[in-house]
């Protein structure tokens, strides 16, 4: 058991607990947050993607210890933001959500690559999205639905 | 319960080493998946474990003339973004994963899991990569293949960490890393290798030529790699058939269902073909 403190959506937290917990665990049972899903639990399909210091990172393969200190964003806390707008918006236009298990995990991919890179290319796309699997949209629609989110929101990132 | 160590410089920690049986872990990305149990909630290590990820002193990269060193913390995409990280390993990590696990993920830990399917380690022996080695009254400097011994078989004493990675700075002509996998990432290789030469006068001065996952641990020759040292490059080209036999017998992939041997073999020899053909 340790203290371990970091910031969740915003907000500073601090819990006792075993530090060798992952982080997805955390999210879900501790702070009841269950946009982030265990899809596979090994690192291969995105669904337990969030933030960290604004960057993505799979929950199913981070261990609590490596978040102290760190800020935490899960599609919860990112959805309360106007990127989050503007991305939703980009991906209900061009029909890159049909099931929707892909997509929490996708609007983080897509945060955290326009975030380093504002107007990416077809090929830095595929590979922003590289490690976020989706069983229904063939990909194509999805990487439209980033362009778009990059042509509109313009000056966001 | 199994305890879990939390250092708050490299001081503590190397004191930890010294006295606690601990398992290190750096990202967690090879050692989370490993040690996964399937009921749910806790993993499953078999030892106390200390984490080494917070270690600011483990986050740096730095060059001098001869030299880049690279913090064994410092996670694969913040190696990717460096100006001073040669080109050749950069170009391997784009290959590795897919950026959820490259901003967590290190280079020491790609060398730690010691597996044969290690993707950077393929370009690390072909550059002569060298690690930094710590424990708490010891430094020492030691080339990475005599450091790993197999696959998952290094040469680490329970005391001591891995604190750099140290690359020299080369010049290549041309040097390229390729990778033959299913996906575009999250691939643990079927297949790497990794090429680089440099001519002066229309002679080879320096070749190097190396391959992963086609054996326990990465296969280069250099006593091969010599023999074609001055030679002209046509001289190479019209000596194909006789540089690919020197590596058949060298090319023994351990056979697990990812890809059979002989699809294995077929392939390595093609890539050293093209790599041969492709000089100019
Ligand atoms: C989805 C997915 C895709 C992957 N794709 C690839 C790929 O394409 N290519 C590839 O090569 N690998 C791949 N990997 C494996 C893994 O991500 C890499 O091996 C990574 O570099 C491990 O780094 P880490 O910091 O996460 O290691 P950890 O899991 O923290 O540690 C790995 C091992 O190294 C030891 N170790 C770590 N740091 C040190 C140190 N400083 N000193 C001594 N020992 C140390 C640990 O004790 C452990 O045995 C993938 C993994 C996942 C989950
Ligand atoms: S559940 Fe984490 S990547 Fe699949
Ligand atoms: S929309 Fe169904 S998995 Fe992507």
């Amino acid at each position: 058991m340790a203290k371990i403190k970091f910031k969740l959506n915003d907000k500073f937290v601090e819990l006792d607990t075993d530090p060798n917990r992952r982080l997805l665990d955390v999210l879900r049972d501790d702070f009841n947050l269950t946009g982030p899903k265990e899809g596979c639990g090994e690192g291969e399909c995105g669904a337990c993607a969030v933030l960290m210091d604004q960057k993505i990172i799979n929950s199913c393969c981070t261990p609590l210890a490596n978040v102290i200190d760190k800020e935490i964003i899960t599609i919860e806390g990112f959805s309360k933001t106007k990127k989050f707008e503007v991305i939703k918006d980009a991906y209900a236009k061009t029909g890159g959500v049909q099931c929707g298990f892909c997509t929490p995990g996708m609007i983080i991919a897509t945060e955290s690559l326009l975030n380093k890179n504002p107007h990416p290319t077809d090929f830095e796309i595929k590979i922003g999205l590289s490690g976020n699997l989706c069983r229904c949209t063939g990909y194509n629609l999805i990487i439209e639905a980033v362009k778009e989110a990059a042509k509109a929101g313009d000056g966001l990132w | 319960m199994v305890e879990a160590y939390l250092p708050k410089d490299l001081d503590e920690c190397l004191k930890i080493l010294n006295e606690k049986k601990v398992k290190i872990i750096a990202g967690g990305t090879d050692m989370l998946i490993q040690n996964r149990s399937h009921t749910g909630m806790s993993i499953g290590y078999r030892n106390d474990v200390l984490y080494i990820n917070n270690l600011n002193e483990l986050k740096n990269i730095y060059e001098d003339d001869a030299f880049v060193y690279i913090g064994a913390a410092l996670s694969l995409e913040k190696i990717m973004e460096s100006d001073i990280a040669p080109k050749l390993l950069k170009e391997t990590i784009l290959e590795m994963a897919s950026p959820a696990i490259r901003h967590t993920a290190t280079l020491a830990g790609n060398i730690g899991n010691a597996s044969p399917a290690g993707d950077s380690l393929v370009s690390l022996y072909l550059m002569d990569a060298e690690l930094e080695i710590r424990s708490i009254n010891n430094t020492r400097r030691v080339f990475l293949k005599d450091f790993i011994k197999g696959v998952r078989k290094i040469t680490l004493e329970s005391d001591e960490l891995i604190t750099k990675v140290i690359i020299p700075k080369l010049m290549f002509e041309k040097a390229y890393f390729k990778k033959v996998g299913p996906r575009l990432s999250d691939a643990i290789s079927k297949l790497s290798f990794a090429g680089a030469y440099q001519i002066y006068n229309n002679k080879i001065t320096d070749i190097r030529i190396a391959f992963g996952a086609v054996n326990v641990t990465v296969v280069r020759d250099r006593l091969l790699e010599k023999k074609m040292i001055g030679k002209t490059i046509e001289e190479l080209k019209g000596m194909i058939d006789l540089l690919t036999s020197w590596y058949d017998p060298l090319i023994v992939p351990i056979d697990d269902q990812r890809s059979n041997k002989v699809y294995r073999k077929e392939v390595a020899i093609n890539l050293l073909r093209e790599f041969i053909e492709n000089l100019i």
